[in-house]
C-alpha cells in the first residue's frame, strides 16, 4: 500500500457471486424469523378469535353489572337466561386462594431446601422429581381429587360432599407448587454468594443467612413465582372441574362445592348451538380469563426480569 | 514497634493469633504446610507472597469462613486471643463477631446503608433490639470512624449497593465495628478499586491502627510497605519471612523473599 500501484485489478465479477451457503443462510433467516414471532401471531389469533366469538354478546346482550355481580348462571334457560358469573369468580377465586395458602409455604420450603441445604446427589434427585411432578397430567390430578380425596374429606371432616373447595383447593395447590418451586429456586440461585458469605462472615447463623439476607434479595423473584402459581390457579380447569363438585355456589366455607370460571366453559361448550347467546358468553368468559391470566403472567414476568437488572 | 517492647513478661497475652502446625487441605490438595505463627495485638500485619502461596487460605481460615466450602481439612492449632478457635465447643457465631472480615469484592448487603451498618450489632443483640436513637448513635459512630458519616449522612436510607466501590469497601469495614471485634481480617481490599479508592482505604486501615488488630493480605507490596508494620512472606504454602516490614524490604533474610520483593516472580 506504500504508494506502489496495486497490479490486481478488482475481479468486479466475484463480488457479486452468490454461492448454495448464501442461499441457505437467507432461507435459514427467514425461516427462524416465522418461527421467532409465530408466538406472537397465535396469541394474536387466538384472542382475535376469542374476541370475535365473544363479541357479540358483549355488543348486543352484555350488562356490565349483571354479568359481574350477579351470582345467578342460568344460561341455558330458554325464557329468562341469567347471566352472571360472580359465583364462579367466587368458585376460582376462593380455590385458587387455598390452593396458594397450600403450595407457597410447600414450594418455597422445597425451594429454599434445594437451593440453600442440599448439595450433590440430593439436590439433582430433588430437581428432578420437582419437575416430574410438574409433569403429571392435570387429569391424573383431577382424578386423585375424586377417588382419593372425596372419600378422605368426608371421613375426616363428616361432611355429605367430599368434591369441594377444600378438596380442589390442595390438589391444585399440589399441582401449582412444583413450577412455583422452580422459579423461585432461580431466584434464590440469583442472589449472589457474597451476599451469603458477606452475611455468615458476620456470625449470621444459616437460618439468619436465609430470613435477612437470601430472602429479602431475592423477594421480586419468590413474588413472580407466587404471582405464576396463581395464573395456573385461575387456569386450570380439569383438576377443578373434577375436584370442585362443580356446582354453583356462593362459597361460604371450604367444605361447600363450587364451580370455576374454566370448568363452566369446558363443561357446558359441547352442548350450546354455535353462534347461540350461551355460546357467546362461554366465549366472553374467556375473553376475562384471557385478560386475568394475561395480566398476572406479565406482572410476574415484569417482577422477575426486575431482579435481573438488579 | 513499641509493641514488642511490651511483650516482654507476657508474650502470650499480647499476641491475637497463634497458629501451631497449621496444615491445610482442599479435598486431597494440602494449601497450608506446618504453619506457625505468631501475630501482635493492636499493629498492622500484612501477609504477601504470590497467587496461590496459601495467604488467603490462611487469612479465611482465622474466622472459619473457609468451612462454607465444605471439603476443608484442618490439622493444628489457631488461637486467638490466647483461645483455640477451633475446640469442640467453639461456637462460629461468637468467632465470626470477635473476627471480622473484609472481602476483596466489596460486599455490602443489597440493603440501605444504614441496615448494613447494623446488620452485624443486630444479629449479636440477641433478640434485644436497641432503641432506634441508639442505634442512630452506633451507625453514626461506625461510619465516623472509617470517614464515611459526612459522606452518606443524608442518604442512610438509600441502597449499599449504590455506592461507589471505595465507599462500599469502607462500609463492609464499618460494619464491622459495632460488634466490636478485636481483630480485623482484610483479603486483598483494595484489589477491586482504582488508585484513589486504594489511596483513601489505605488511609483508613492506617487510621484504624491500634485500635484494632488488623491482618491484611495483599498483592500489592507497595502497599504492604507504606500500610503494615509486620510482614508475613508466604510461598507455596509455607511461611517463609516473618519481621518487621521496613526490614524486610530493606534487607530480606531469604534468598526467596529478596527474589519476590524484586519482581522476580509473582
Amino acid at each position: 500500500m506504500s504508494g506502489q500501484p496495486m497490479t490486481k485489478t478488482a475481479d468486479m465479477a466475484a463480488f457479486d457471486r452468490r454461492n448454495a451457503d448464501w442461499y441457505i443462510d437467507k432461507l435459514v433467516q427467514v425461516l427462524v424469523f416465522i418461527g421467532g414471532i409465530s408466538a406472537i401471531i397465535f396469541v394474536v389469533g387466538i384472542f382475535a378469535f376469542v374476541t370475535k366469538e365473544g363479541f357479540g354478546f358483549i355488543l348486543d346482550r352484555f350488562d356490565f353489572q349483571e354479568f359481574f355481580t350477579s351470582p345467578y348462571w342460568y344460561p341455558a334457560d330458554e325464557d329468562a337466561p341469567e347471566y352472571g358469573i360472580l359465583a364462579l369468580i367466587a368458585g376460582t377465586a376462593s380455590v385458587t386462594g387455598l390452593a396458594m395458602l397450600v403450595a407457597i409455604p410447600f414450594s418455597l420450603g422445597t425451594a429454599v431446601y434445594i437451593a440453600e441445604f442440599a448439595s450433590g446427589k440430593t439436590r439433582e434427585t430433588l430437581k428432578v422429581l420437582v419437575e416430574l411432578l410438574a409433569a403429571i397430567p392435570s387429569v391424573v390430578w383431577g382424578f386423585i381429587g375424586l377417588s382419593i380425596m372425596n372419600p378422605l374429606i368426608i371421613e375426616l371432616f363428616d361432611v355429605p360432599v367430599g368434591l369441594n373447595v377444600l378438596n380442589a383447593g390442595i390438589i391444585l395447590g399440589l399441582m401449582a407448587a412444583p413450577i412455583m418451586t422452580s422459579i423461585a429456586e432461580d431466584a434464590l440461585k440469583a442472589v449472589p454468594d457474597r451476599y451469603r458469605e458477606a452475611a455468615e462472615a458476620m456470625g449470621a447463623t444459616r437460618w439468619q443467612v436465609i430470613y435477612k439476607t437470601v430472602l429479602p434479595a431475592a423477594k421480586n423473584g419468590l413474588l413472580g413465582a407466587v404471582l405464576l402459581g396463581v395464573g395456573r390457579g385461575f387456569g386450570e380447569t380439569m383438576a377443578v372441574l373434577m375436584a370442585t363438585g362443580h356446582s354453583i355456589n356462593m362459597p361460604g366455607s371450604v367444605f361447600d362445592s363450587v364451580r370455576a370460571l374454566t370448568a363452566t366453559i369446558a363443561a357446558e361448550l359441547g352442548e350450546t348451538a354455535v353462534g347461540s347467546d350461551h355460546y357467546q358468553v362461554l366465549f366472553t368468559i374467556g375473553i376475562f380469563l384471557f385478560l386475568i391470566t394475561f395480566v398476572i403472567n406479565l406482572t410476574a414476568d415484569l417482577i422477575v426480569r426486575g431482579i435481573r437488572k438488579g | 514497634m513499641n509493641t514488642s517492647s511490651q511483650a516482654i513478661g507476657n508474650e502470650q497475652l499480647d499476641l491475637a493469633i497463634q497458629t501451631g502446625k497449621l496444615n491445610l487441605w482442599y479435598g486431597t490438595f494440602q494449601a497450608l504446610f506446618d504453619v506457625d505463627l505468631d501475630i501482635k495485638q493492636g499493629i498492622i500485619t500484612s501477609l504477601i507472597g504470590p497467587s496461590g502461596c496459601g495467604k488467603s487460605t490462611f487469612l479465611r481460615s482465622i474466622n472459619r469462613i473457609n468451612e462454607r466450602l465444605g471439603y476443608v481439612r484442618i490439622d493444628g492449632s489457631i488461637n486467638v486471643f490466647g483461645n483455640n478457635i477451633y475446640a469442640p465447643g467453639v461456637e462460629l457465631v461468637q468467632v465470626r463477631k470477635q473476627i471480622g472480615m473484609v472481602f476483596q469484592r466489596p460486599n455490602p448487603l443489597p440493603i440501605s446503608i444504614r441496615d448494613n451498618v447494623l446488620f452485624g450489632y443486630n444479629l449479636h443483640s440477641e433478640g434485644k433490639r436497641a432503641e432506634r436513637s441508639e442505634q442512630d448513635d452506633i451507625a453514626e459512630d461506625a461510619l465516623r470512624q472509617v470517614l464515611l458519616w459526612d459522606k452518606v449522612k443524608d442518604r442512610l436510607n438509600s441502597k449499599a449497593t449504590e455506592l461507589s466501590l471505595e465507599e462500599q469497601q469502607k462500609l463492609c469495614i464499618a460494619r464491622l465495628l459495632p460488634v466490636k471485634p478485636g481483630l480485623l481480617l482484610m483479603d486483598e481490599p483494595c484489589s477491586a478499586l482504582d488508585p484513589k479508592g486504594t489511596e483513601a482505604v489505605e488511609e483508613l486501615i492506617w487510621e484504624l491502627r491500634g485500635k484494632y488488630t488488623i491482618l491484611i493480605v495483599t498483592h500489592n507490596m507497595a502497599q504492604a510497605r507504606r500500610a503494615s508494620e509486620e510482614c508475613i512472606f508466604m510461598l507455596m504454602g509455607k511461611v517463609v519471612e516473618h519481621t518487621a516490614t521496613e526490614d524486610m524490604f530493606v534487607t530480606p533474610g531469604k534468598q526467596e523473599t529478596a527474589d519476590y520483593i524484586e519482581g522476580r516472580y509473582g
